[in-house]
């Protein structure tokens, strides 16, 4: 008799154990939810770009491509965007700052699902794919071209591939070598020096090249992870097995990411990145001048030429409404920078518009400490984590990489 | 003595079975908190019209642009035209302003005013906030939105 009660009560705590275990699922259906909106499989397919006829003609791609590697591309033949952007690192350098034909300021940009930006660079300074692509090849320190060597150099080597996905090439037998609104003075002479309509012709070429390359760019979008498969299995009910099944220290730093860490609030939906401008607090780097980021940026955008409002724009204004209905001033502006995406980051430090961190760990503890912005102010506010805490949403956000 | 430690085994047994599913009832159960008003339809401030605010394609999408319809009419019920509207807002519990700047664009007619360029990056509680001028007065109403 005593044996059965005993092991009775055994049973009873056993079942207190089993339904304890059932009772406090690894994850509240809200966080469940926050989970899947992350994974991949919710990243919609790519809308076209009705600014870029050329967008997703692949003849203009392959173009696109070959320019992109082309260290043609370039004052001194030195230099193609993939220096920069190295196709077997991601399309980034590792680099704190990159380096062309000089030292930039600003950290190179991974590309993984640039196509889905509305902004372009750290502080979204142009608002196409096209239109950025225009910005490094006449930048003295990236480049260091000008768009008439372009339009010659493209004339010269890529003549009849360019005329069959853009039509005749304009007669530039008259165009300077070397001229440019922007560069050199001896650059800048020579372009006023040219009539308006040759001026005209000559930035239709310098914008088809842009397309061209953006064409390219589109096909760059991000793999899946072991992030991807666990959250998968998540919301599919199914057990997460093998690599997918995530350690309970990772399991930890995902609940932190959407929980108590408050990172989701900005990293958000597929890419991780709500495509919008922060001050975090990341202070300026010693030496580099002056950098206040998307408050600068607004005055740039809307100067563009090639700008979405501009005449180089194909299809109607209607896609034009982020740079309508941008925000253009405001304290929440300065010193603010793109939500970078988080995909592939363990795999790509340094880390910040300038690789102001060498580690995730230099990150994250950033984030933990929140100090106050050196001009403007910082939206994240002092998280106080433990140092498992830490670690955890470090571990986490390796699994974004594997 | 023996049946003394059935009981009390077999008592601490149920106690424990109690206590499971108490734990597992209460771990499960949704949590419903107490949100801000989210009625997409209510009386300006002073009273002077009545707005109604709704997604002007019918649903809410977090990161896309979206234009909404503001539809101002008169206590007494007729349509609201002619009116200045200013737009702001933010998210109160992150004390941050929106991330686009949206304007009032196009009278659709029946006092439906469009408002274009509105971007919700986060779920959480947003909250838009209108400023009308019209010949009746200047009135404001903000309208809370819940992602
Ligand atoms: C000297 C190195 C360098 C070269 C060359 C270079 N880039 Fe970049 N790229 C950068 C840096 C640095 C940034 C960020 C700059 C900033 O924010 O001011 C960047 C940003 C970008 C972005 C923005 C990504 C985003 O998410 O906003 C794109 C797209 C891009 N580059 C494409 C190109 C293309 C196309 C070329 C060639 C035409 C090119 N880059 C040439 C270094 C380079
Ligand atoms: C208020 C918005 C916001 C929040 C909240 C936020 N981030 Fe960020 N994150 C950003 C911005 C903006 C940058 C780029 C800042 C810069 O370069 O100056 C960034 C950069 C990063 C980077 C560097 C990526 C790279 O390629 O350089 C990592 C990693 C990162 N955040 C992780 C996190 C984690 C982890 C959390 C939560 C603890 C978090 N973020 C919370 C906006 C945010």
């Amino acid at each position: 008799m005593r044996r059965l009660a005993g092991v009775a009560g055994l049973l009873a705590l056993a079942a207190l154990i089993v339904l304890g275990g059932c009772g406090k699922p690894e994850f509240s259906d809200a966080e469940k939810k926050t989970i899947a909106s992350l994974a991949l499989n919710t990243l919609p397919s790519l809308k076209p770009d009705t600014t870029n006829q050329y967008a997703d003609l692949p003849a203009a791609a392959a173009l696109g491509s070959t320019l992109f590697f082309d260290v043609g591309m370039s004052r001194d033949g030195t230099v193609s965007c993939s220096t920069c952007h190295k196709i077997d690192r991601q399309f980034q350098d590792d680099l704190p700052q990159a380096v062309g034909v000089g030292r930039t300021n600003r950290r190179t940009m991974p590309l993984a699902g640039v196509a889905r930006n509305p902004w372009f660079f750290w502080d979204g300074r142009r608002d196409s794919l096209w239109a950025q692509a225009l910005t490094p090849l006449e930048n003295p320190l990236e480049q260091a071209g000008n768009r008439a060597a372009f339009a010659h150099y493209i004339k010269k080597r890529f003549g009849e591939r360019y005329e069959r996905i853009f039509g005749p090439l304009p007669d530039l037998s008259s165009v300077p070598a070397n001229a440019s609104p922007l560069g050199s003075d001896a650059d800048k002479a020579a372009w006023n020096a040219m009539p308006a309509g040759q001026q005209d012709d000559v930035n239709r070429v310098y914008a088809n090249i842009g397309k061209a390359i953006a064409a390219f760019e589109r096909s760059i979008e991000p793999g899946q992870t072991r992030f991807d498969r666990f959250a998968i299995d998540l919301a599919t009910g199914s057990k997460p097995e093998g690599d997918a099944a995530f350690s309970p220290e990772e399991i930890l730093g995902l609940k932190l990411f959407i929980g108590k860490a408050n990172c989701v609030t900005c990293h958000n939906g597929p890419r991780f990145t709500d495509n919008s401008f922060h001050n975090t607090g990341v202070p300026p780097v010693e030496g580099l001048p002056l950098d206040r980021g998307r408050v600068d940026a607004v005055a740039q955008v809307q100067a563009d030429p090639f700008n979405c409002l501009g005449k180089f724009r194909d299809g109607d204004e209607s896609a034009c409404r982020e740079l309508r209905f941008m925000v253009k001033d405001g304290v929440q502006i300065m010193r603010a920078y793109k939500t970078p995406s988080l995909r592939g980051a363990a795999d790509r430090a340094p880390y910040m518009h300038a690789g102001q961190f060498t580690t995730l760990d230099e990150v994250v503890a950033h984030y933990s400490k929140a100090p106050l912005a050196v001009e403007g102010v910082s939206e994240v506010h002092p998280l106080d984590l433990s140092d498992r805490e830490r670690a955890a949403l470090v571990a986490f956000l390796k699994t974004l990489s594997d | 003595m023996a049946s003394v430690w059935r009981y009390i085994l077999a008592g601490l047994g149920l106690a424990a079975l109690l206590a499971g599913i108490l734990a597992a009832v209460y771990l499960t159960l949704p949590q419903s908190a107490v949100g801000p008003d989210t009625s997409r339809s209510k009386k300006t401030q002073n009273g002077l019209f009545v707005a109604s605010f709704e997604p002007e394609r019918g649903v809410v999408r977090q990161g896309d642009l979206q234009s909404w319809v503001l539809t101002l009419k008169t206590a007494a019920g007729a349509p609201v035209e002619g009116a200045a509207i200013a737009v702001s807002g933010g998210m109160p519990q992150h004390d941050h302003g929106l991330p686009t700047s949206p304007q009032a664009t196009d009278y659709l007619g029946d006092g439906r005013y469009r408002i274009d360029g509105i971007k919700f990056t986060m779920s959480g509680w947003w909250q838009l906030h209108f400023s009308i001028s019209a010949a009746a007065g200047s009135d404001s109403v903000a309208f809370n939105i819940v992602l």
